[in-house]
C-alpha cells in the first residue's frame, strides 16, 4: 500500500471539512474519513502481513523515498515496520473514536474537526518518518492544534494549561532538535549528511558524542510522554481539553515521545542509551510510583486518569530502559494497551461530564443505575487500567515485568519490584473511584432524568473496548507483529554495545 | 566600456531610478491623476523589478571596480524589491487616501535604490554612499503620519540614532583605509592582518550595521520608531531594510573580514545572545502590537547572527532564505495589524481580543504569520529557524545553540499570547468586521501562500543554495 494515502486522507478530509454547511455535515464528513483511515491502516496490516510472509528477512515495508532539500540531505522518506504498524493502527481507532464521542460539538465546529484531523496527521507522519527532520517536522505539526483544542473548546483553566502545554512541548521539542543536530554532524562524514535514520543506523557514532547528545533527545521526547520531572503538563492538559482532545493526548500523543525514546535516542546512539541506562530506570520508576500515589490524592475523574497515565507511561520508560527484546515488545505493547485504555477512559468520563456536568467523585454516585453502558465502560478500563487478566493491560505489564526480570542487577530488579508493587496503590485509586462514582446510592436527583448513551458513543466505546480484549485474550497476535520489529532494533543495539 | 551586458547588471537600479524620474517629472505638478492610478503604475514597476531574478545572472565589476553583481545579489535586490511592492499593496487603502502620496513613493524608492547600491558595492566608500541613502529617506517617511507628535518623534529618534551610527561607522571604515590603503573588498581581505587595530576597526564597524539592524545594545531608538511611524514605514524599516543591512553583512563579514574569524565568532556570541534574550524578555511586557512585532524582530535578527557563526555557505544559504520567510511572514503580520490600526486606529494586544468573531479571514493570516514567526511547522517559519540552526551547528558551539533553541520556546510564549487573545477570550465588543480592498486581499493571500509554500517547497531552499555554493 502507498503510505502517502495514510497522509492524504487526513488532509482531504480535513479541507472538505472546511466546506460544510453546519456542524452534522462537519461531523458526517469527519467521520467518513476517518472511517476510510481506519479501514486503509486495517488494510495496510493485512498487507503487511503477506509481505512479511514473503520476506521475512527485511526490516522496512512499504518504503519511499522523495528528495526534499538535498543539498542538506534531508528526504522524504517513510516506510513501516511492526513497530509503527501497531502505533498507526492505535491512532486510527483513537481518532475515530474520538470523533465519535464529540457529536455533539456545535461551537465552531469545522474548526474543531480541522484541528483535530490535522492533528492526527501529525501522529501519521511522524510514525512513518524514517528521515529525522520528517520526523521532526511532523511531531511539531501537532503542537498548536493541541494549544487551539484546548484553548478554545476546553474547560477550567483551559488558556493556562493550554500554554502550560505548549511550551512544555515546544521546550522538548528544542532539546530533541539539538539531538538531532549532534546526529547529524557526528553520525555521517562531511559530503554525506543525511537525516536519514537507517543511514545513521549503519554509521557508528563516536561514543562521547553520543553520550553528550543523548540525554538532550531522550529528555526532549521524554517531555512528551510524560518522563518525571517533566509531567507537569500531563494533569492540566488532560483536564482542561476537550474529550476527544484528552483522548488523543493521552491515547496518542504521549506515545510519540515512547516511540522517539526508542525509535531516535536508543535505537541510533546505543552506547549512551547503555551508560545511561541506570539513570532512565530510576526516572521512570520515580514516575511509576509518584504518579500512582499522587492520583490518590485526586477528587477529578480527568486528573484521576491523568496522574495514572503519568505511572502507566513510566512503564513504557522502564521498558526501553532494560535494553532486551522481551522489555521492549512490552514497553511497545504498553503504549498501544494504554492509549487504547486511557482512551476509552476518557470518553467514558467525557461522556459522564457531559450529562452530569461535574467531574469530581464526591458529587457523583449511583450512576450505574441511571446509565449502566456508560458505568460499565467506566468501570472496564478501570480494571484494565489496574492490569486484570483478560485485558491489553495485563499483558503488557507483564511482559515488561518479565523482560525486566531478566537483568541480574540487583539494583534494576529493585526497580522492578516496586514498578509491580505500584500496582497495588493503582488498584486502590480505581476501585475507590469506580466504587464511589458509579455504585452506590443516586447523590443528585438531577442524575434520574440522565439517558444513556447514544449509538455513536456505543460505537466508539465498543471500538476500543474490543481492541483491548482482543489484545489481552490473544496477545501473540500483537507480539508476532512486534517481536521480529524488536529482535532487529535489539541487535542494533546489542552489536554496539562497546561500553 | 559598459555595454549591454553591463547595463544588465545594473537593471534593478535602472528600473527604480527610472521610477523615481517618473514620478518626479511627470506626476509632480498634474493634479489630474488618480492616486490608485500612481500606486498601480509603481507596484508593476516593482513587480518587474523583482522578477528579474529570472533573468540570466550576470557577473560584473563596474565603474572602477564600485560596483559588483552577481546571481545571488540580483536575488537578494528582487526578494527587497518584492518586499516593497507587498507593503504598497498591504497599505493600499491607507496611501490611497494620504495627500502626499506621491512623497510617500519618491522616499520609499529612493530608500530601495540605496540599498541596491549598498548590495552591489565593492567598496566601503560606495557601500556608506548606498547605506546614507537608504537611511535618510526613511526618517522622512516616518514622519508621515502628519498629524501625530509621535511620528515626528519617531523620525527625530531615526536620524539622530543613524547620523550616530554612521559616524561610528566611518570611524571603522578610516581605521580599515589606514591599515590596509584601500577601501575595495578584494584589497582589504588581502591586506587585513590580524592586530589590535583591525580588530577594534571590525568592532566599529560591527557597531554600525548592530544600529542598523537593532542588534542590543544598539537596540534603543527600535521600539520608539516602530510605534511612531504608520505601519507601512515600519514594515519597511522591520522587514527591507533589515534585509538589506543583514544581506550586506554577510558579504562584508564572509569576504572582507574572514581573517578576522576568531573575533567575529566572539562578537557574534556575545551579542546574538544578549540581543535574543533582551528582545524576548521585552517583547513579553508590550502592549502595544506594534512595539510587540518591534521586539519580536529584534529577537529574530538574534537567530539570524547565531546562524552566522556556523560556516559560510551553510549560513549564507540559511540566513538569505531566512529572511525571504521572515518577509512573508513579518508582512503578513504588519499587513492585518495595518489594517486594523488602519480602519479601528486600535494598535493594543488587548484590543485584539474576541478578534475571531467577527474577522475570520484577517484572524487566521495572523495567526499563521504569528505561528510562522514562531517557528511552528507547517509555516515556512519552522524551516527557516531550522536551517539557521543547523548551520549555526556546523562548528560545533552546541551550548550556545541550545541557548537559542531554548529561547525559541520563550518566544513562542509571547506569540502564543496574541493567539490566545484572538481565538480564545471572549469580547463584548470585538473588533466590527473589516471589509478588505482586492489588492490589500490579494497581498495578503501572496504573503499566506508564500508561508504555506517557501518551506514545504523545497526547490527554493535549493535555488539559493546554488547560488551561494558558487561563492
Amino acid at each position: 500500500m502507498n503510505l502517502l494515502l495514510l497522509l492524504i486522507f487526513p488532509l482531504v478530509t480535513a479541507l472538505f471539512v472546511l466546506s460544510a454547511k453546519d456542524y452534522k455535515q462537519s461531523r458526517s464528513i469527519a467521520l467518513v474519513g476517518s472511517g476510510i483511515q481506519l479501514l486503509a491502516t486495517f488494510y495496510l496490516l493485512v498487507q503487511y502481513l503477506i509481505a512479511k510472509e514473503t520476506l521475512a528477512s527485511n526490516f522496512i515495508f512499504f518504503e519511499q523515498n522523495f528528495t526534499w532539500f538535498p543539498s542538506l540531505g534531508i528526504n522524504f522518506h517513510i516506510g513501516i515496520d511492526g513497530i509503527s504498524l501497531a502505533m498507526i493502527l492505535l491512532t486510527s481507532l483513537v481518532v475515530m473514536a474520538g470523533i465519535l464521542v464529540s457529536f455533539t460539538m456545535e461551537h465552531l465546529h469545522k474548526e474543531f474537526y480541522f484541528l483535530l484531523l490535522l492533528l492526527s496527521l501529525g501522529a501519521y507522519g511522524f510514525f512513518i518518518s524514517l528521515d529525522l527532520f520528517t520526523l521532526f517536522f511532523f511531531l511539531e505539526v501537532a503542537v498548536i492544534p493541541k494549544f487551539l483544542l484546548i484553548g478554545i473548546w476546553g474547560s477550567g483553566a483551559k488558556e493556562k494549561s493550554a500554554m502550560k502545554l505548549a511550551l512544555m512541548l515546544m521546550g522538548g521539542s528544542a532539546f530533541i532538535a539539538i539531538g538531532l543536530f549532534g546526529l547529524y554532524y557526528f553520525s555521517s562524514q562531511a559530503g554525506a549528511r543525511t537525516f536519514d535514520m537507517l543511514q545513521m543506523a549503519q554509521y557508528p557514532i563516536s561514543v562521547s558524542a553520543q553520550l553528550f547528545f543523548f540525554p538532550f533527545l531522550f529528555v526532549g521526547f521524554g517531555v512528551f510522554t510524560a518522563l518525571f520531572p517533566f509531567h507537569t503538563w500531563v494533569p492540566d492538559g488532560h483536564s482542561s481539553a476537550p474529550t476527544a482532545a484528552s483522548m488523543f493526548l493521552a491515547g496518542i500523543s504521549m506515545k510519540l515521545g515512547g516511540y522517539g525514546c526508542l525509535r531516535v535516542a536508543t535505537y541510533l546512539m546505543p552506547d549512551a542509551a547503555a551508560y545511561y541506562a541506570p539513570i532512565i530506570i530510576a526516572l521512570a520508576t520515580i514516575a511509576i510510583i509518584y504518579g500512582a500515589f499522587a492520583t490518590l490524592m485526586q477528587t477529578d475523574l480527568k486528573y484521576i486518569n491523568a496522574y495514572s497515565s503519568i505511572s502507566h507511561c513510566g512503564f513504557v520508560i522502564l521498558g526501553i530502559g532494560m535494553l532486551n527484546e522481551t522489555a521492549i515488545v512490552g514497553a511497545v505493547m504498553q503504549m498501544v494497551s494504554h492509549g487504547l485504555m486511557t482512551a476509552l477512559f476518557f470518553a467514558a468520563i467525557g461522556m459522564m461530564y457531559q450529562r452530569t456536568h461535574t467531574r469530581l467523585v464526591a458529587q457523583l454516585g449511583g450512576l450505574l443505575k441511571v446509565m449502566p453502558f456508560i458505568s460499565a465502560l467506566f468501570i472496564i478500563a478501570g480494571l484494565c487500567s489496574l492490569g486484570l487478566p483478560g485485558f491489553s493491560g495485563f499483558v503488557s505489564e507483564m511482559t515488561i515485568f518479565v523482560g525486566a526480570w531478566q537483568n541480574p542487577n540487583v539494583w534494576y530488579r529493585l526497580a522492578t519490584i516496586l514498578a509491580c508493587a505500584s500496582i497495588v496503590v493503582t488498584a486502590v485509586y480505581i476501585l475507590r473511584a469506580a466504587g464511589s462514582s458509579v455504585m452506590g446510592e443516586i447523590k443528585n436527583q438531577h442524575f434520574l432524568n440522565i439517558t444513556d448513551a447514544r449509538w455513536n458513543e456505543k460505537f466508539a466505546a465498543i471500538l476500543l473496548l474490543s481492541a483491548i480484549v482482543i489484545i489481552g485474550v490473544a496477545p501473540f497476535l500483537v507480539t508476532d507483529i512486534l517481536s521480529p520489529s524488536a529482535s532487529i532494533l535489539m541487535e542494533k543495539i546489542l552489536n554496539h554495545k562497546s561500553l | 566600456m559598459i555595454g549591454l551586458e553591463s547595463i544588465l547588471a545594473f537593471k534593478h537600479e535602472l528600473i527604480i531610478s527610472f521610477s523615481i524620474f517618473m514620478l518626479l517629472f511627470i506626476f509632480v505638478g498634474s493634479n489630474g491623476v488618480k492616486p490608485s492610478t500612481l500606486v498601480h503604475l509603481v507596484n508593476t514597476l516593482l513587480l518587474g523589478s523583482s522578477l528579474f531574478f529570472l533573468f540570466e545572472p550576470t557577473d560584473a565589476l563596474l565603474f572602477n571596480d564600485m560596483f559588483q553583481s552577481n546571481a545571488l545579489i540580483q536575488l537578494q535586490k528582487s526578494i527587497l524589491s518584492f518586499g516593497l511592492l507587498l507593503i504598497s499593496a498591504l497599505s493600499f487603502d491607507w496611501l490611497k487616501q494620504h495627500r502626499n502620496l506621491l512623497e510617500f513613493y519618491l522616499l520609499l524608492l529612493s530608500s530601495l535604490l540605496g540599498m541596491f547600491f549598498m548590495l552591489s558595492s565593492a567598496n566601503l566608500l560606495f557601500f556608506y554612499l548606498g547605506l546614507e541613502l537608504a537611511t535618510i529617506p526613511l526618517a522622512a517617511a516616518a514622519n508621515f503620519q502628519l498629524d501625530k507628535r509621535k511620528s515626528a518623534e519617531a523620525a527625530i529618534k531615526l536620524i539622530l540614532s543613524s547620523a550616530f551610527s554612521s559616524a561610528i561607522l566611518l570611524l571603522g571604515v578610516s581605521f580599515i583605509y589606514g591599515l590596509c590603503g584601500s577601501l575595495h573588498y578584494a584589497a582589504i581581505a588581502q591586506n587585513l592582518e590580524v592586530n589590535i587595530l583591525s580588530q577594534f576597526a571590525f568592532v566599529l564597524l560591527f557597531s554600525g550595521f548592530a544600529f542598523k539592524m537593532s542588534v542590543v545594545p544598539f537596540h534603543l531608538w527600535t521600539a520608539d520608531v516602530y510605534e511612531g511611524s504608520p505601519v507601512a514605514v515600519t514594515a519597511f524599516l522591520s522587514v527591507v531594510s533589515k534585509s538589506a543591512i543583514a544581506f550586506v553583512f554577510i558579504q562584508v563579514l564572509y569576504k572582507v573580514f574572514h581573517n578576522l574569524e576568531a573575533t567575529y565568532v566572539l562578537s557574534l556570541a556575545v551579542v546574538s545572545v544578549l540581543t535574543v534574550l533582551i528582545g524576548n524578555l521585552f517583547a513579553m511586557r508590550q502592549e502595544n502590537i506594534k512595539r510587540f512585532l518591534a521586539f519580536s524582530s529584534i529577537a529574530q535578527v538574534g537567530y539570524i547572527l547565531f546562524a552566522l557563526i556556523g560556516s559560510a555557505t551553510l549560513s549564507q544559504t540559511a540566513v538569505i532564505y531566512f529572511m525571504l520567510v521572515y518577509l512573508v511572514s513579518n508582512l503578513a503580520a504588519f499587513g492585518v495589524v495595518g489594517v486594523i490600526s488602519d480602519y479601528t486606529g486600535k494598535e493594543n494586544i488587548s484590543d485584539y481580543k474576541g478578534f475571531y468573531q467577527e474577522n475570520k479571514f484577517l484572524s487566521w493570516t495572523l495567526a499563521i504569520a504569528l505561528f510562522s514567526l514562531a517557528g511552528v511547522p507547517p509555516t515556512a517559519g519552522f524551516f527557516g529557524k531550522f536551517f539557521l540552526l543547523l548551520a549555526a551547528a556546523s562548528k560545533g558551539y552546541y551550548l550556545l545553540i541550545s541557548f537559542a533553541a531554548l529561547n525559541m520556546v520563550v518566544s513562542f510564549y509571547y506569540y502564543l499570547r496574541v493567539v490566545k487573545n484572538i481565538f480564545m477570550e471572549k469580547n463584548e465588543t470585538p473588533i466590527l468586521a473589516i471589509s478588505l480592498a482586492p489588492i490589500t486581499k490579494i497581498a495578503l493571500i501572496i504573503c499566506l501562500a508564500g508561508i504555506l509554500f517557501i518551506g514545504l517547497y523545497g526547490p527554493i531552499y535549493e535555488y539559493i543554495a546554488s547560488y551561494t555554493n558558487l561563492l
